[in-house]
């Protein structure tokens, strides 16, 4: 047993569904409790899609268990596959149903529908939601890609790649697989398919012509990239396109996959790309960058890729680097070596936190738990990896990979921290009787103003006084409201000549105002 | 818009035949109780002792309330856990000594069972009987299920004061009647009820659950009991059976139901009618001012509610009645027709009741019926807002405090806003 307070991640059927939804035409039939469907909010809520995930749950109840789960299961797969009529069907169970082993592939066998059934094992006591993600594309892709007759031919036509890694509910993946595809199409490498986001089954079956394939995001596609590479004969990337010196890496890279010249295809690229960040980072104003000391947490690749650009491009030092994904530990243990330091690898976020208090940090580069860890510590942060909340699925066009993501990645870390300038100020001046860490903004005009010029016109009345007890209700609402609260009741009060605001005031003003 | 539609108040709908669905449920399990109960009882901790699933589903539906320390947390049962089940009840006590040893503010923990932990039957009520002895009296501790195959969202807190009733102190005063609120409220809504129940001259009260394990309401045969939530079945079942009488009433939704349940309130400890109409007549006229200009908006449109909370009838009662809604559907995961007998009747005849649910038929069904404005979870909120529906996400009716007099106008709110800035972005 293992007591957590949060998780990195969900279980590995959420990490299933993230494939599904990702995808068209795939239906997945999900043996699971009552409950279960609470995952459907994180695609409609935090990533706000307009249609439910495709998932299918049986929704067994306690009454269920003493009869026959399985034939439920079996209903639920016909039914859902009468009603959506899917390309393929995935069925497996949750972390309950793989309590009750009901064999949700052998079931559906049973059935004899008219498509691929593709019976997903996810061990929910033993891995997690990326791994389910990975386990689900590579079954997919296994049972669905063709392999072809023959040996492939490099022909006169333009080199074809697939982009492999995308999800729903997946950290900018929207933006990047834009990014990635135009940075393709500048060098003339052709993109043959995305998976899984907006796939089709009969997309995956197409996946051996091309002639080699991009990993994106190895915590999804590295299984999958791995049999393809084997069965099919494609080489797959290695390089991860975050920050300008990675993006100018990754297109040498994949000019040599592709049979271009890797010279030429990064100026090609380079040219036509708006690149700001590099010059950014050059300009005098980013010189108090310099050495500040920047704590780097995430899933494996994006907590190494933020590494390399913090240390290479900001000029920052990495003071801390570490992971949740254990699947990747080596790799980040040894992305941690470069900069002389122990690689965190852990997914409980209080040891998260204890790391961060004792690197003393600057700025905390991380996700939702860590934006609220360095909340609590008085620390800038910014995210750079899942898990994250719906403000981390924007609305403007904002990838992390490629130039575009690298002028997003300056931006994005820059701003928490304190302006150069006014960091020289607050140091100079620091004990001014005006200018210190408690005044209050000037402009708002602090209590340090002096009395207000005598009355030359006319001194609204002052508003009444608040009884003790009104005092106290009032302290019930809301911080968020209490403001408006109070002044709307004060307004009130004015208006009617009540001279004490009683808890009587407060909801009659509640009254009145809600008309 | 249309003038206030009359209602037949004849005859209800207390025989009203109700569609009953098996299929696929779009809800929640009790676990999620655990966000607004932790909130209330402030010195409890809530262990759930589950899986992953569990553990992400809490975080997921507790959203942005990332607190330094939580005062919940999840024993996430692994692989060794499930292969030899003799000692899980050692990994729990080794867990729960941990957790203390860094909470020593804890006074009452709640073991919460969950779909695995009821799956292989793992027994947390010895657990919780073993850990008691070893940590009273500083620590009490309690177990419940919160698990998917027993409990569906709110009766997460249904079976939490159930098994807290058992360890509620004795009353020792032998005859005249005291009055217990049962269900977990605002606190801003109980001090309101308080005052209101003081002006009315009653003086023996109490709410359950209190804020405090500390102080917990003692009960006995002079107690009377009125549920301020329609999902109580299981705790009004644990407090008659310690000898306290259940108080019949409609819930305190809108200024009506409000009324109508202070009257209860006041008939059980004896007091007359007018005494308590007295009493509670200025915020009674507070409510229908506030609620009168959100009819205008409302009246004669369409509500269909999916399943969620319990709370449908009620809801759909003061929509109909204060507000002049048309009612497509009304849909409870659970009908309890004695607890909602008076608010059943008070339905307009001839609602179409549903019981249960079969997620996909019954969105065929709200799409044929293309009502004004559909309740239901955020699973299916968006979804429908895309196929041009308007929507209001059920579980800010469990989250929002809604009950009283004081509330009626944001209650009514809730429904307005959605309608309101539909009209705003079209315009």
């Amino acid at each position: 047993m293992q007591l957590t307070l949060w998780t990195y991640e969900g279980p590995p059927h959420v990490g299933a569904m993230r494939i599904a939804t990702a995808m068209r035409e795939v239906h997945y039939v999900l043996h699971a409790p009552q409950g279960d469907t609470y995952a459907d909010l994180l695609f409609t809520m935090i990533e706000r899609r307009t249609e439910r995930p495709p998932v299918t749950y049986t929704t067994f109840q306690a009454r269920d268990l003493g009869g026959d789960t399985a034939q439920l299961f079996k209903d639920a797969a016909r039914d859902a596959y009468e009603r959506f009529k899917p390309q393929a069907l995935l069925v497996g169970a949750s972390c309950t149903a793989e309590l009750i082993q009901d064999d949700p592939g052998g079931l559906t066998q049973a059935l004899d529908l008219p498509v691929p059934v593709i019976p997903l094992e996810l061990p929910a006591y033993q891995k997690k939601e990326n791994w389910g993600a990975a386990e689900t594309f590579y079954q997919l892709v296994r049972h669905l890609a063709v392999k072809p007759s023959g040996p492939r031919a490099m022909g006169d036509k333009p080199p074809r790649c697939n982009i492999l890694g995308p999800t729903a509910l997946g950290f900018r993946h929207r933006d990047d697989v834009r990014e990635i595809r135009q940075l393709l199409a500048q060098i003339g490498v052709a993109v043959n398919v995305v998976a899984p986001l907006g796939a089709s089954p009969q997309d995956l079956a197409r996946l051996a012509d091309a002639d080699f394939n991009i990993v994106l995001y190895p915590e999804v596609a590295h299984q999958a990239a791995g049999w393809m590479a084997r069965h099919l004969g494609q080489p797959a990337t290695k390089t991860i396109p975050i920050g300008a010196g990675a993006t100018r890496e990754f297109i040498r890279e994949v000019a040599a996959l592709a049979g271009l010249d890797p010279d030429h295809a990064a100026d090609l690229a380079a040219a036509e790309a708006h690149s700001h960040a590099p010059w950014y980072a050059r300009s005098v104003d980013a010189n108090y960058l310099t050495a500040k000391r920047v704590f780097v947490f995430g899933d494996a690749s994006h907590a190494i890729a933020a590494a390399r650009v913090a240390a290479t491009e900001l000029g920052f030092k990495v003071v801390g680097l570490g992971t949740y994904s254990r699947e990747f530990a080596r790799d980040v243990r040894e992305a941690a070596a470069l900069y002389g330091i122990e690689a965190l690898i852990s997914d409980d976020y209080l040891e998260v936190e204890a790391a961060i208090s004792a690197a003393g940090p600057e700025l905390v580069l991380g996700t939702q738990m860590e934006r609220h860890i360095a909340k609590r510590l008085g620390l800038p942060c910014a995210v750079i990896s899942a898990p994250v909340h719906v403000q981390d699925f924007p609305a403007r066009y904002s990838p992390q990979m490629g130039f575009e993501g690298a002028n997003v990645l300056f931006d994005t870390w820059v701003h928490p921290l304190m302006m150069g300038l006014e960091e020289h100020l607050i140091g100079m001046f620091r004990g001014d009787f005006e200018f210190h860490e408690d005044a209050a903004p000037s402009h708002l005009g602090g209590p340090a103003a002096a009395a207000p010029p005598a009355a030359l016109i006319d001194v609204p009345a002052p508003p009444a006084a608040w009884a003790p007890d009104a005092e106290k209700e009032l302290r019930k609402i809301p911080f968020f409201v209490r403001g408006k609260a109070r002044r709307n009741t004060e307004a009130y009060a004015l208006s009617k000549s009540v001279p004490v605001i009683t808890v009587e005031t407060l909801y009659d003003a509640k009254a009145h105002f809600s008309r | 818009m249309s003038a206030v539609i009359p209602i037949q108040l004849d005859q209800g709908c207390s025989d009203a035949p109700v569609l009953l669905e098996r299929g696929q449920r779009e809800v929640f399990c009790g676990l999620t109780g655990i966000i607004w109960l932790h909130r209330k009882m402030q010195d409890a901790f809530f262990l759930v002792v589950g899986s992953r699933t569990c553990a992400h589903l809490i975080q997921s539906a507790a959203g942005v309330m990332i607190f330094a320390e939580p005062r919940f947390a999840t024993a996430i049962l692994d692989e060794r856990d499930l292969a030899g089940l003799a000692d899980a009840q050692d990994e729990l006590d080794r867990v729960v000594q941990r957790l203390l040893e860094r909470r020593p503010d804890i006074r009452l923990l709640f073991l919460v069972g969950s779909c695995p932990s009821e799956v292989i039957k793992l027994d947390l009520s010895r657990a919780a009987g073993r850990l008691s002895e070893r940590f009273m009296p500083q620590v009490r501790v309690l177990n419940y299920s919160g698990s998917g195959i027993e409990t569906t969202f709110t009766q997460g807190e249904d079976a939490c004061l159930a098994a807290l009733v058992p360890v509620l102190p004795i009353s020792i005063q032998p005859h005249e009647p005291e009055l217990l609120i049962v269900g977990a409220l605002a606190d801003v809504v109980e001090d309101q009820f308080a005052r209101l129940f003081t002006a009315m001259g009653i003086q023996r009260f109490a709410f359950f659950p209190s804020r405090r394990s500390t102080a917990l309401p003692a009960i006995g045969p002079q107690t009377r009991f009125l549920l301020a939530q329609p999902f109580l079945a299981d705790s009004a079942r644990a407090l008659e059976d310690r000898g306290a009488r259940r108080v019949p009433a409609p819930f305190p939704l809108g200024a009506e139901g409000s009324a109508a349940w202070m009257q209860a309130a006041g008939a059980a400890m004896g007091l007359s009618a007018e005494r308590v109409e007295q009493a509670i007549a200025p915020a009674r006229q507070r409510a229908e001012l506030a609620l009168a200009a959100h009819r205008a908006l409302l009246a004669g449109k369409h509500v269909f509610f999916f399943p969620d909370s319990q709370l449908e009838v009620p809801l759909a009662r003061f929509l109909a009645r204060e507000l002049g809604m048309q009612l497509s559907e009304v849909g409870t995961p659970y009908l309890h027709r004695q607890h909602l007998a008076e608010e059943l009747a008070w339905l307009p005849a001839g609602t179409a009741l549903s019981e249960g649910q079969d997620v996909e038929k019954q969105l065929d069904r709200c799409r044929a019926l293309r009502p004004d404005i559909v309740v239901c979870g955020l699973g299916l909120a968006n979804p429908l807002e895309s196929e041009g529906f308007t929507t209001k996400w059920s579980i800010e009716l469990v989250f929002t405090p809604i009950q009283g007099f004081e509330q009626a106008g944001d209650l009514a709110g809730l429904f307005t806003r959605p309608l309101t800035r539909r009209q705003l972005l079209a315009a």
